[in-house]
């Protein structure tokens, strides 16, 4: 039986605050309340195979650290779009929808990503006090979603 | 202008040409710089390739309890944490003084199998295809994955299905999709259930049925473009790879070979136990990235190139029956010219997928996965030296521990150390053939890429933070300035800096 919620965290622990998505999948790890409704993945990167894990959802929420989004983290609706990173490793959400589109000729489910400010992101180095604080706030946020399940709270900014 | 074009790795009056020092903008992230000079005429006098260095790490991992090593190196690597995790369990086998049970070996090689199928699944068909099927400067709106799923929809998702199935592969002997504890010095923790088993029974003969129709493809490319693919960025060189005893293609395991750049056996079956007998790593201060070379030839003329093309042209025979007729045509094919050439990689990448899907089948068939004896210890060593032929090459991982169980120095070469040289080689070899006197495009621009993107290399690591840019390509004129430059975003949109 497929969760009809997937979270879905990248990151690399050891790289300072890469380690935030994993670090809030973490804490979410074990939830009775969540349990059978929520399905935890975490990956270092995306690729194309995650398509498959999209499949049979109701919604999805990828979780990132970023360099760049306002503090302490930014939550949006995402939809498919073009991406030219053939030469890539990595792929964006984004162009995971799309191609989940061209792979199963519909549309991915409703898909959100979640962007929390990092700040260093060296090998060998802890979370920064910073990322901390707005990991906190995040999880509280990812907490409502997950225990909520109603795509209109997800929906609400 | 011929002496110039000699070498291009560093300008002969660089008085003339001023020298600018690139920093990798960041360490953190997959990050590859390009850097031409030119002089005033426009004529290329300089091209160097920059790389993520993994130095930081070897520091990082040392005062770590040695057993911490095989799953803190997949950390090291988000495009191939698997072939860390089992070259640090070879070298910590050496550590505990452990020759592995049967099924332990077994476990370990479906393993590295899985990883070399989905790697060589992506980089062929997600990465590498677009350019292939649609021309190396082609509408840039075109050359991606999406361009290849609208235009050639079966092959973009056996790509997907490919990637897939090596990922489960992982998964099953791993325990979990990342962090994967499965291989542990001496062993493993865990065998390959009957139901583990029977479930990825169910698709390999699809993956290999898949794998042989890719074989194809990398020859009908080829075949079609012959001219393009037997001369672009190709050049001579020496190579190394890992042998079985029996001169066998082996990807996990065996005795190191080098051949000379005219096919001449320089050594081999060689311990990798003392390669640094036989390798050593040069540095150059314009890059954090180490230049690893043959001893016997020295550094200026010893560098050589790792990975698929190397190891299918230098072992004797590729020991599964379907791939090793693949490796003979690749040979015989137009009086070896494939053998030879740079874009030869992408079809010599593939008959090691279709080996590797070969060899899963051959495995799911033995009963050593099922076996309960998982783990052996003997006589401790201080210091332990695993290697193994990861999806892009050589990958080497040397330990050493104290008696405290710590780890007191590490060594990695990885893959793309090793073709470090080559690569660079190969965009000189580009910038002679396409760049030398023209403004600088996209398409021009994506030909360097092509050149790079046959190797393999590990340009993206783990970290991948939103809003991080792999690549960047500066052009300088004779006075230093900048001619152009151009930057291609995370998410693989090009633009101008600023």
């Amino acid at each position: 039986m497929t969760a009809p919620i997937l979270v879905f965290a990248t990151g690399n622990e050891s790289r300072g605050d890469d380690a935030l998505a994993p670090l809030l999948l973490r804490s979410l790890e074990g939830c009775a309340e969540t349990a059978g409704r929520v399905e935890l993945i975490e990956d270092y990167q995306l690729q194309v195979e995650h398509v498959t894990d999209l499949l049979g959802r109701s919604a999805v929420l990828f979780i990132d650290a970023d360099m760049s989004c306002a503090e302490p983290f930014h939550l949006s609706e995402i939809v498919a779009a073009k991406d030219s990173s053939y030469t890539s490793h990595v792929m964006t959400p984004f162009a995971l929808l799309h191609t989940y589109r061209q792979v199963y000729g519909t549309d991915a489910p409703p898909a959100f990503l979640l962007r929390i400010r990092g700040y260093g992101f060296e090998l060998g180095n802890p979370l920064s006090d910073r990322a901390a604080a707005n990991l906190e706030a995040a999880t509280k946020r990812v907490w409502e979603l997950c225990t909520d399940g109603n795509l209109q709270c997800w929906r609400r900014q | 202008m011929t002496d110039k074009l000699d070498n291009l790795e560093t300008a002969a009056h660089p008085e003339n040409l001023r020298r600018v020092a690139i920093d990798p903008v960041s360490r953190v992230e997959g990050h590859g710089k390009v850097t031409l000079l030119l002089d005033e005429n426009d004529h290329v006098h300089q091209v160097r390739l920059h790389i993520v260095e993994f130095r930081g790490f070897e520091k990082f991992i040392q005062g770590r309890p040695y057993w911490e090593a095989p799953v803190m190196v997949q950390r090291l690597c988000g495009i191939c944490p698997v072939s860390h995790h089992i070259a640090a369990s070879k070298a910590l086998d050496m550590i505990v003084g452990a020759t592995l049970t049967p099924t332990a070996e077994k476990v370990r090689r479906l393993m590295h199998y899985g990883q070399i199928l989905q790697s060589h699944a992506l980089h062929f068909f997600h990465l590498c295809s677009p350019d292939l099927l649609f021309g190396f400067d082609s509408d840039v709106a075109q050359r991606n994955i999406v361009g290849v799923v609208a235009a050639y929809p079966e092959i973009a998702k056996q790509g997907v299905l490919l990637r897939k199935y090596g990922q489960e592969v992982i998964r099953v002997t791993a325990g979990k999709r990342i962090h994967g504890t499965g291989a542990i010095p001496g062993g493993v923790n865990k065998n390959v259930s009957a139901e583990e088993r029977d479930y990825l029974l169910k698709d390999i003969g699809q993956i290999i049925e898949w794998s042989r129709a890719a074989v194809g493809i990398a020859r009908q490319l080829f075949e079609q473009n012959l001219d393009l693919y037997n001369n672009f960025g190709t050049f001579k060189t020496h190579t190394l790879n890992l042998v079985r005893a029996d001169g066998a293609l082996d990807l996990y395991h065996g005795g190191l070979r080098a051949r000379d750049m005219n096919g001449n056996t320089l050594f081999d079956h060689y311990d990798y136990g003392h390669y640094w007998d036989v390798i050593f790593e040069d540095v150059k201060p314009w890059s954090y990235m180490k230049f690893p070379f043959l001893r016997s030839l020295g550094p200026e003329t010893g560098w050589y190139r790792v990975g698929p093309l190397s190891r299918v042209t230098q072992c004797d025979f590729i020991p599964t029956p379907l791939a090793e007729e693949q490796r003979m045509a690749f040979m015989a094919f137009n009086g070896g010219s494939a053998a030879g050439a740079t874009l030869g990689f992408h079809w010599a990448r593939m008959i090691e997928m279709l080996h590797a899907a070969e060899l899963i089948q051959e495995l799911l068939h033995d009963s050593d996965l099922q076996g309960n004896e998982l783990v052996n210890t003997g006589k401790r060593q201080a210091r332990g030296v695993g290697v193994i032929e990861a999806p892009r090459g050589t990958l080497i991982h040397h330990y050493k521990v104290d008696d405290n169980d710590q780890i007191v120095r590490c060594n990695l070469i990885v893959s793309t150390t090793h073709n470090n040289q080559a690569m660079n080689e190969a965009i000189r070899q580009v910038a002679r053939q396409y760049i030398d006197g023209r403004k600088l495009t996209e398409g021009l621009l994506n030909h360097i890429e092509v050149a790079i993107r046959a190797f393999d290399p590990c340009l993206s690591c783990a970290t991948h933070a939103l809003g991080k840019m792999p690549l960047e390509v500066e052009l300088l004129d004779a006075s230093g300035g900048t001619v152009d430059t151009l930057l291609r975003a995370s998410d693989g949109a090009f633009c101008s800096p600023g």
